[in-house]
């Protein structure tokens, strides 16, 4: 381990002074940082000198960790933003940055958690370990919500705090030796969870990839799906669909020749659907649409975009039963073991608000606010398209991609920020085929969307 | 046969409806290794599954209970076995929980992703009630959503390459995240161990505190005082000498000092209360059975900013990755009851209910000792372990549930150091832990 060649300038010269920076708490409004600026660069990170004189344990690193490039992607963007306000204290600084929801979570649902709370503080309502895959009604009402006529079950689904977190609970039962495909871009995790269990090989500067991971490159030229003609076999494939973050919802078709795919190779898709509801309905919304799918797809899920639990923390992972290892071992009951081990359940509050969701009532409030984000997203797309760009996604999911071609998305993410006081992410931040493109979540307040419409007008025009 | 039909029958909180635990028998699916019927994948199972005995243990005794309700479908069933927290959370604590859900119903209180290290009041909260004048700061504090999920992201931090102690008997999560991880190397039918894994036996030749003069070097030290499930907590002397043992060996300790809480003399709460722990532990603690958040999920780890690798490299930096890449937080409305948790009426109600515990640990105690049985813990903790010499554990697991209708669980499932033992918790609303206490009195005479 050593600084990472890439940098100019280290963020700081020895350990302490570095780690008395609030960097860590990477979404709290008012951080202190040094207003250093950064050159033109990747996300920053900067590993301390070593304290000659400190005592040092005689353990060794885990190399899978040094092998990781720079923070998390996302905490990077929320530290850009700290020191952008820091410079600039008075600016209106709009966030489209980081895929969080703004919007109040319908009273159907927080009354039943406020119910299930205060039930809590009582003989008869009081429950303590829940089952680590979470409680049967919520199950059930999972199963019947999203997957009725699917063959996926109740006792199917595993409750969790979010699918973020399922990601590499997944990672775990699958182990070290294992090969994996990405969309080329894609959400981050997939890529760092495959980093830090020892799958991947070293980061390749020259093309900014890990080695050992295949890359399915999503262009503007293939319509973002994936030629599977020319990938490799893998032992897992991660597909996101809706997809973050170019936005693109794979077809009923495109679906089908990726699970002839998968089942050809003997290999197992890990299908995040987390923004399934922002699809149309005529595009699959679930991967088990498409027959044979239960027998090499694994689909995760989560209450974060629907409901707005980004901070409440609850999804799912169906592992369907006839989903098996080369020796024929069930990949649900590993799953199972590992929730058993590794997890205690999702937060039963949580979970009665989960319950609520899926109510009758509940469903209509989600739609309601997906609707509402998905009307930030047409205004977002038409002020793109209005300038002249050429701009993807939007329609089923609330990520926008614009292209600038020719430009490197690090250099138009500062620029958006420097002058419009408008926090984006990257696109090079989600794989080196994200490059020249920017993604700008739909999330927000209607005025804070239309304001930052405004001034991306400005800048553009 | 669902546990909601039987709950006029168990001794346990209405509320809860307890499921089957599903059972992955060969039987369960028609694709079995030798007559498959359907598609296999040609991906490989991970090996370091494979080298897990059976389930987890606690799932296990789920089953046993589940079987024995279908036995005996009219026996009131006393649950002391799962260390499951029966009573009902302080108003104060969950009033809070609820203001903050229903917040998030409004434009001013809405909050979406939270830090992944954890809301910093509650942190800050957390410094100040657990690690007053220990040096420990707000930004060494990891909220998350409890120990066991605790344990095994530090193991995802640690890999695969170090090597790992524990104590024996110990709670289970650590041997099992360690051969999940690949640490463990292969189980040994004859002793009852993983070939990699050091065990420091702790019994009754040792008063429960390892010999750290026989004890080889390992890479870790996982370390639970007070321990589940012996119940006994270490001396100031000891942790001192827990503490040199590491920094001679360049080891680092992972402190669970998740039941803190029920010490009861004068024994230390925390690994940082002894001068130079900073610099060679990890503290993992829960709100579980201190403000029975079992169900709600909250925890938090302290991972010392002057904790470095043998390259300099700060384990802090890459914990915290884990927990950016690998988490997203502790639920903001858990978070919420956190910190009523440790404001000055929270902590004192929930003292309150911490003595109820120790209660009924008495109880237990000395239904066991009047019954001429050695009894060990009860006293700093919520369990006691009861040596029954030259038996089985599990035999008496049975004999006990058969014919008492009470749940404990078998020590040997701890690990080859609790064969003989049996660990009885004292989770319980004080006329069950009483009728327990008649029925084993009963059994035993």
């Amino acid at each position: 381990m050593s600084l990472t060649p890439h940098l100019s300038t280290p963020i700081s010269s020895s350990s302490s002074a570095f780690l008395a920076y609030s960097n860590f708490n990477s979404r709290t409004k008012n951080v202190s940082l040094p207003a250093k600026r950064f050159g033109i660069c990747k996300c920053v990170t900067a590993a301390p000198q070593e304290a000659q004189t400190a005592y040092k344990t005689t353990v060794s690193r885990n190399a899978n960790m040094a092998k990781l490039q720079a923070g998390y992607l996302f905490p990077e963007i929320s530290r850009r933003r700290a020191a952008h306000l820091l410079k600039y204290p008075d600016a209106q600084v709009i966030s489209l940055g980081i895929g969080d929801t703004t919007e109040p979570i319908p009273e159907v649902i927080t009354s039943a958690m406020e119910k299930r709370s205060r039930a809590l503080s009582t003989l008869e309502g009081y429950s303590g370990y829940g089952a680590e895959q979470g409680e049967k009604v919520l199950r059930a009402a999972i199963a019947s919500t999203f997957y009725r006529d699917l063959g996926i079950e109740e006792d199917d689904i595993f409750v969790s705090d979010g699918a973020k977190c399922d990601l590499s609970r997944l990672q775990v039962v699958f182990g070290a030796n294992v090969t994996i495909a990405v969309q080329d871009p894609s959400y981050p995790v997939y890529v760092d969870s495959s980093v830090i269990m020892g799958q991947t090989g070293l980061f390749q500067k020259d093309d900014q990839k890990f080695e050992g991971i295949e890359y399915m490159k999503c262009t503007p030229e293939n319509g973002f799906f994936p030629d599977l003609s020319s990938v490799s076999r893998t032992d897992i494939i991660f597909f996101c669909s809706p997809n973050n973050p170019t936005g693109a919802a794979a077809t009923r078709e495109q679906l089908t020749q990726l699970v002839k795919f998968a089942k050809d190779n003997g290999s197992i898709i890990v299908y995040d659907s987390a923004y399934a509801m922002y699809a149309s309905e005529d595009l699959p919304h679930s991967i088990f649409e498409i027959p044979g799918a239960k027998e090499v797809a694994i689909e995760t899920s989560s209450f974060s975009k629907y409901a707005g639990f980004t901070g409440v923390r609850l999804g799912w992972t169906a592992v369907p039963k006839q989903l098996l290892f080369s020796d024929g071992s069930p990949v649900a009951k590993d799953f199972n073991r590992i929730v058993c081990t590794c997890f205690n359940g999702a937060s039963n509050i949580a979970q009665a608000g989960g319950l609520a969701c899926l109510s009758p009532e509940g469903l209509k409030a989600m739609h309601e606010v997906i609707g509402f984000y998905k009307e930030n997203t047409d205004i977002i797309v038409e002020t793109f398209n209005s300038l002249g760009f050429n701009v993807y996604g939007g329609k089923n999911a609330p990520y926008v991609w614009v292209h600038f071609p020719g430009r490197s998305s690090w250099d138009v993410f500062s620029e958006i920020l420097e002058k419009t006081h408008v926090v984006t992410t990257p696109g090079s931040g989600f794989g080196p085929a994200g490059e020249g493109f920017i993604r700008v979540s739909a999330f927000g307040h209607r005025s804070n969307v239309l304001e930052a419409c405004k001034r991306f007008k400005q800048l553009y025009k | 046969m669902l546990y909601s039909q039987l709950s006029s029958r168990i001794c346990v909180p209405s509320a809860v409806s307890l499921q089957p635990r599903t059972t992955w028998t060969s039987s369960n699916f028609s694709n079995e290794k030798s007559g498959m019927t359907g598609h296999c994948t040609s991906v490989p199972r991970n090996a370091n599954m494979e080298k897990l005995r059976s389930g987890y243990l606690f799932p296990e005794i789920s089953r046993h209970e589940l079987e024995h309700n279908q036995k005996c479908p009219h026996a009131r069933l006393i649950r002391l076995g799962i260390g499951d927290t029966t009573e009902p959370i302080p108003d104060i604590i969950t009033s809070a929980m609820a203001e903050h859900a229903h917040a998030l119903s409004t434009v001013q209180g809405y909050r979406g992703y939270g830090a992944e290290q954890g809301n910093m009041a509650l942190r800050r909260a957390i410094a100040e009630t657990f690690y007053r004048d220990l040096g420990v700061k707000e930004n060494e504090i990891f909220v998350s959503d409890g120990a066991q999920c605790d344990i095994s992201r530090l193991q995802m931090l640690l890999g695969s390459n170090v090597s790992v102690a524990v104590q024996d008997p110990s709670y289970p999560a650590y041997i099992d995240s360690s051969v999940i991880v690949g640490q463990a190397g292969k189980f040994q039918e004859e002793t009852g161990k993983y070939e990699n894994i050091v065990y420091m036996k702790c019994g009754p030749e040792n008063n429960f505190f390892p010999d750290l003069s026989s004890t080889s070097r390992t890479d870790i030290i996982f370390f639970c005082s007070p321990n589940n499930p012996t119940g006994y907590a270490a001396s100031r002397q000891q942790l001192k000498q827990l503490v040199e043992f590491a920094k001679a060996n360049g080891s680092i300790i992972i402190f669970d000092s998740a039941y803190s809480t029920y010490i009861s003399d004068e024994s230390p709460r925390s690994i940082f209360e002894i001068p130079g722990a900073k610099e060679v532990a990890i503290e993992v603690s829960s709100f579980s059975k201190f403000a029975g958040f079992t169900g709600v999920r909250l925890g938090w780890t302290v991972v010392p900013e002057d904790l470095m690798y043998a390259n300099g490299f700060p384990v802090m930096k890459d914990y915290d990755r884990i927990v950016c890449t690998c988490f997203n937080g502790a639920s903001s409305v858990a978070q919420a009851g956190g910190l009523a948790c440790l404001s000055e009426e929270g902590y004192r109600a929930l003292s309150g209910v911490v003595d109820y515990y120790r209660g009924n640990a008495e109880i237990i105690v000395d239904t066991f000792s009047s019954l001429g049985l050695k009894v060990n813990g009860g006293r700093n903790a919520p369990y006691v372990w009861v040596r029954f010499p030259g038996y089985s554990s599990w035999d008496i697991f049975r004999e006990i549930l058969d014919k008492t209708h009470i749940v404990t669980v078998p020590g040997r499932g701890f690990g080859p150091g609790g064969e003989e033992y049996i660990r009885v918790s004292a989770f319980g609303h004080r006329e069950c832990i009483l009728e327990a206490s008649r029925r084993l009195k009963n059994l035993y005479k």
